[in-house]
């Protein structure tokens, strides 16, 4: 089997299916099957298990760039768009639940939230900034807006950035979990960041003709 | 979406009274297959069950709403001593030793010594005692407590005109309680009343809930129950009762003063800084659990209020 059917039929479908699991317990749990439970507050339940579900998936999503250069598996990449699609995904729902199930449609509450409580707009401004990468997301968008595409998809850092702050500051005292997900974002980061240094560096050397070649980066 | 301000309680919440009644049966069974009983404790007369704990049912001091399942109130619980989420304490409570138990007190009073649980409890007939509960975080729940009034038992003690303020603290053991060894809080877990708050009549010492002895989760063996205040004031596992002069720090206030003050009345025109305390979920109703509104002092305002007559409430939140 080549590499565009292992994709095709194997790695993705697994991915897929994977990516459902989390919104499938949830349903055991609402219905009581498979020994689930959603426990004595299913909607805080579900929220956060929405949120967090989102959060995991933004985090693959940018593992995916690293994993590529340093495990050299170049078509991994082909996950990406699943990965950031669903975390889109857990996120509008998460959202759907805080305003449907949570705050009961209460509209004027709400409005009140995202404009007054801090933590609710950064993680309501996460969303909004997922949503054109959503839209976007398609062969047909990539390839009408060229060079400008990863410009734009460049604003998944601020979206996962808003995200952990989101959580960081929606849990009342324990931050070690929200801590943990900052420091795995910031080696994410990070990593980008190193890289892209390097090769500017690289790139400027071998400009000023320097007689040392470049950086293997 | 339509709401019932002016019916705070509807039919459909209030168990018919055959059924709540009945579960004393159930609990009368329970302790006869094993769960342990305050037997040697039981205070004479007040005899209204058949087995096992003793109290009688106060319903002057009693809602008229329908309990939460004993599940509910035995598995979601706010401990951190035992762990941060609500799952936490009633997987990791399993290590506190409750027995033997003492509890120290001091400050200005007259009695003061250490005191076997024993020597703490045996006095006080128990009452059965229905209350709202409200948590900061904006859910509740209807308990109903067993155990008998802080007042009788402060008064034991002969505090003098010096005490002002009583303070309680929690025990300090990371051996039995896991979640001390991480410095979430500051260690150990402490909160105080005002002398007035604390010889309230409302103001219960709980030693058991649905008619049997307090669970590990829910602060065995001793625990304070304020339901007009949020629930962080109402301390468990307590080791120490102080009485003091100045206002006594209490643990949550230390850790963000902005968020959560000393005197934590439940009231719904004060929000905390990153919630609304407008409303709040009633535990134990599924998916389509309504958000209730939140009533001042938790419902208990004509009870308490007028302890605070004067004060700026957005002051001393």
């Amino acid at each position: 089997m080549n590499v565009d059917k292992r994709y095709r039929y194997i790695y993705k479908p697994l991915v897929f299916i994977g990516c459902l699991t989390p919104i499938a317990w949830l349903f055991a749990g609402g219905f009581g099957v498979l020994g689930q439970s959603l426990g004595p507050d299913p909607i805080k339940f579900t929220l956060h298990t929405l949120g967090k579900t989102s959060l995991n998936l933004l985090i693959l999503t940018l593992l995916v760039t690293p994993v590529r250069h340093l495990a050299g598996w170049p078509h991994i990449v082909r996950i990406r768009r699943m990965l950031g699609l669903f975390a889109f995904f857990y996120a509008l729902l998460h959202f759907t639940v805080y305003l449907v199930l949570d705050q009961e449609l209460d509209y004027a509450s709400v409005l009140k939230d995202i404009a007054k409580r801090p933590y609710i707009t950064v993680g309501f401004t996460a969303l909004v900034i997922l949503i054109p990468l959503a839209v976007t997301s398609t062969n047909r968008m990539m390839r009408r807006l060229g060079r400008r595409w990863q410009t734009l998809h460049r604003l998944v850092y601020v979206a996962a950035i808003l995200s952990v702050w989101h959580y960081y500051w929606q849990v009342k005292r324990d931050v070690r979990e929200p801590l943990v997900y900052a420091a795995i974002l910031a080696v994410l980061l990070g990593y980008r960041y190193l890289r892209r240094a390097r090769s500017r560096r690289a790139v400027a050397t071998s400009r000023s003709g320097s007689a040392t070649a470049p950086e293997r980066i | 979406m339509a709401r019932t301000p002016s019916t705070r309680i509807l039919p459909s919440d209030i168990t018919p009274p055959e059924v709540f009644f009945n579960r004393r049966q159930a609990i009368a069974a329970a302790i006869a297959a094993g769960v342990v009983g305050l037997a040697h404790e039981e205070p004479a007369g007040a005899a209204s069950s058949g087995s096992g704990l003793k109290y009688t049912r106060n319903t002057r001091y009693s809602v008229n709403e329908a309990p939460n399942s004993y599940e509910d109130i035995t598995t979601y619980n706010n401990f951190y001593e035992f762990g941060t989420d609500k799952s936490d304490p009633v997987q990791n409570a399993g290590s506190l030793r409750t027995r033997p138990w003492s509890v120290v007190v001091d400050g200005e009073a007259e009695v003061t010594g250490t005191f076997t649980l024993e020597d703490i409890l045996k006095p006080h007939p128990l009452e059965e005692r229905i209350y709202r509960f409200r948590c900061v975080e904006a859910w509740s729940m209807i308990v109903p407590w067993l155990g008998f009034p802080l007042g009788d038992l402060l008064k034991r003690f002969k505090p003098t005109s010096k005490a002002k303020y009583v303070q309680f603290t929690t025990l300090y053991d990371p051996k039995q309680m896991p979640g001390q060894r991480y410095p979430i809080l500051d260690w150990p877990y402490v909160e105080g009343l005002r002398m007035d708050e604390a010889m309230h009549p409302l103001t219960l010492m709980v030693v058991g809930v649905y008619g049997k002895v307090l669970p590990n989760q829910n602060g065995a063996p001793l625990r304070l129950i304020v339901p007009w205040k949020y629930g962080f004031k109402s301390i468990k596992s307590i080791v120490k009762i102080s009485f003091v002069e100045r206002q006594p720090r209490n643990t949550w206030n230390v850790a963000t003063p902005h968020e959560y003050g000393f005197y934590a009345n439940v009231n719904p025109a004060v929000d905390h800084p990153r919630w609304s305390q407008a409303k709040e979920r009633r535990i134990g109703n599924g998916f389509f659990a309504k958000r209730i509104d939140t009533l001042p002092f938790n419902g208990y305002a004509d009870q308490v209020a007028s302890l605070y007559k004067g004060m700026d409430l957005r002051r001393y939140f």
